[in-house]
């Protein structure tokens, strides 16, 4: 199958199935805190959410938790119907920029191809299946001129992008960004939200943690308010109410934020 | 000084038995070293190097007086060391760098504590701690041998899940990489590489041995093969120079070899093509020069 009809098969498959990813009733407790609250979100493919709230609100813990990195007190999370370890491993992942040690002497590609180690297997060398998601994977973030470049002389946007192209290595029906966009220039920001738009569009149900109100407002199809729990989740149209926003971000119904976003704040 | 003739000679001599013995276990260590070594040069764990060199102390003082192994002795305590400081450092609370803080000081002290029980106390201390080229058992030769063998196998055969779990360990753990175990594995990858180094190199000095040679190909290269293969040629050759210059000039093997191998550092972190001193000083007097305005 080329990677084109790949892509159309999973649309369709995504079409058909409910919910990509399901996190019901999340309840987390990290270091004595209780962090998440009775958290629910539902994910479809084709969603392209943006996970809004303000520091320390349990973006970056709701992600971790759904790639079991953290451990749940209670509440379930599904990914496709599944919950099981298998199921999460297909997930794709971008963590935070300062992940990545990225003095490692490996190339664009071998780093590209480190996100299929698992799927690889132990004992296992790499097949030409997992060279052409590879490839597939740094075409589409446009890295193709630099693949061979060791990642230590990359830019920070081009790091992201890697980043993004290891994730998509594993051609995953749900994708997870940790602020994609912290510190990266105009261009790639937009290079980058025209990807995720196009992923979303192929049937890959994307969620995105970012403090970029206003792109999400203007680029997510969906949008998840996250204060310790989901305080709303719908359209950007949908989720207008000021008085919900000034209650996830704890600031003023009044708060030039919330004019500058254009929600209708009464006078 | 010898010249390189006679040194040749020395070694077929049979009664200077040892001296060949000497030299194909610091040559074997050098070469595995300088493999484990790049992992733990790249992931920046040379403390961790440290405490294990440290740890393995108890095990060979045991040994020593229990007339046992001293490879087995040591590994048993260097593992024990190793796993300890994994679980421990599971805890956030305290920093993994507290932690082997903690461990390897406490296993050197028993070690001394062991050892200073023992007759004859205060020559084996310092063969332990500077090391010794004579008095290698044939079967350790056979061990150190062995164990080199399993351990570059191991090393190659789960290198990407290492390399995965160095670039990055919360994707890592993310895909489904048990990340905890690979960390074992690797401790134990690295005490085993010291504990066969310590018999020629000493206990103070082999870590010397497992973060020079790669951190001399790392200066050259920016390619993990390259590197992979660098460190263990630069260990093996630190190896023979240091032997042959400590049997020739009367000199303590353990530290010549270190000493060897550190010139090759320095060396490499002058002339190295694109990371080096030279090639800084060369572009910094080429842009100090004034340059013309265009307008």
């Amino acid at each position: 199958m080329t990677a084109a009809a790949e892509r159309v098969a999973v649309a369709a498959a995504a079409g058909t199935q409910a919910t990509a990813l399901d996190v019901r009733d999340l309840h987390v407790v990290l270091g004595g805190r209780l962090v998440l609250q009775g958290a629910d979100l539902q994910v479809h493919g084709g969603d392209f959410l943006g996970l809004i709230g303000p520091n320390g609100a349990g973006k970056t813990t709701l992600l971790r938790s759904v790639l079991g990195l953290v451990p749940v007190a209670s509440g379930t999370v599904q990914v496709a119907g599944r919950s099981s370890r298998a199921a999460r491993a297909g997930v794709g992942y971008v963590p935070q920029r300062h992940e990545f040690a990225w003095d490692f002497p490996i190339s664009v590609e071998d780093a590209v191809l480190s996100g299929r180690t698992r799927r690889i297997g132990l004992l296992r060398r790499a097949r030409v299946d997992d060279y052409r998601a590879v490839r597939d994977a740094v075409d589409r973030v446009g890295l193709t001129d630099l693949r061979r470049r060791p990642v230590g002389q990359l830019s920070g946007g081009q790091r992201q992008r890697v980043l993004v192209a290891r994730a998509l290595a594993l051609r995953p029906r749900v994708l997870l960004l940790d602020e994609p966009f912290t510190g990266l220039d105009m261009p790639t920001q937009e290079l980058l939200t025209g990807l995720f738009t196009e992923l979303a569009a192929e049937g890959v149900a994307v969620v995105m943690t970012t403090h970029d109100l206003a792109g999400a407002l203007y680029s997510c199809t969906r949008i998840a308010l996250l204060n310790r729990t989901v305080l709303a989740t719908g359209t950007p149209a949908e989720v207008r109410d000021p008085d919900l926003w000034a209650r996830a971000f704890q600031i003023s119904p009044h708060s030039p934020l919330l004019r500058a976003i254009g929600l209708e704040v009464p006078a | 000084m010898i010249s390189p003739i006679d040194f040749l000679a020395d070694l077929t001599n049979p009664d200077l038995a040892f001296l060949p013995k000497a030299l194909l276990v610091a040559l074997m260590s050098s070469v595995i070293c300088g493999v484990i070594g790049s992992h733990v040069v790249l992931r920046g764990m040379a403390f961790i190097g440290e405490a294990v060199a440290h740890a393995v102390f108890p095990g060979l003082a045991v040994a020593f007086l229990l007339q046992g192994s001293l490879v087995l002795g040591g590994a048993v305590a260097g593992i024990t060391t190793a796993v300890l400081v994994a679980v421990f450092s599971q805890n956030r609370r305290l920093k993994e760098d507290s932690i082997i803080g903690i461990f390897f000081v406490a296993a050197f002290a028993l070690g001394i504590v062991i050892i200073s029980r023992a007759p004859g106390y205060a020559g084996s201390l310092q063969d332990f701690l500077f090391g010794s080229i004579t008095g290698i058992p044939d079967r350790d030769v056979v061990t150190v041998a062995v164990a080199g063998a399993l351990l570059i196998l191991g090393v190659l055969l789960l290198h990407k899940e290492l390399v995965t779990v160095s670039l990055d360990r919360e994707m890592a753990r993310a895909s489904g990489l048990p990340v905890f175990a690979l960390d074992l594995v690797l401790y134990v990858m690295v005490t085993i590489a010291i504990v066969i180094s310590v018999q020629t190199i000493g206990n103070i000095l082999v870590l010397a041995l497992l973060i020079t040679p790669a951190a001399t190909a790392r200066m050259l290269t920016d390619r993990l093969g390259v590197m992979m293969t660098l460190a263990p040629c630069f260990g093996g050759l630190a190896a023979v120079v240091g032997v042959y210059l400590s049997w020739s000039l009367d000199l303590p093997t353990g530290g010549t070899i270190v000493l060897v191998a550190t010139a090759g550092f320095l060396l490499a972190w002058f002339l190295a093509p694109r990371h080096g001193l030279a090639r800084a000083l060369r572009n910094r007097t080429r842009r100090a020069r004034p340059v013309p305005v265009t307008a």
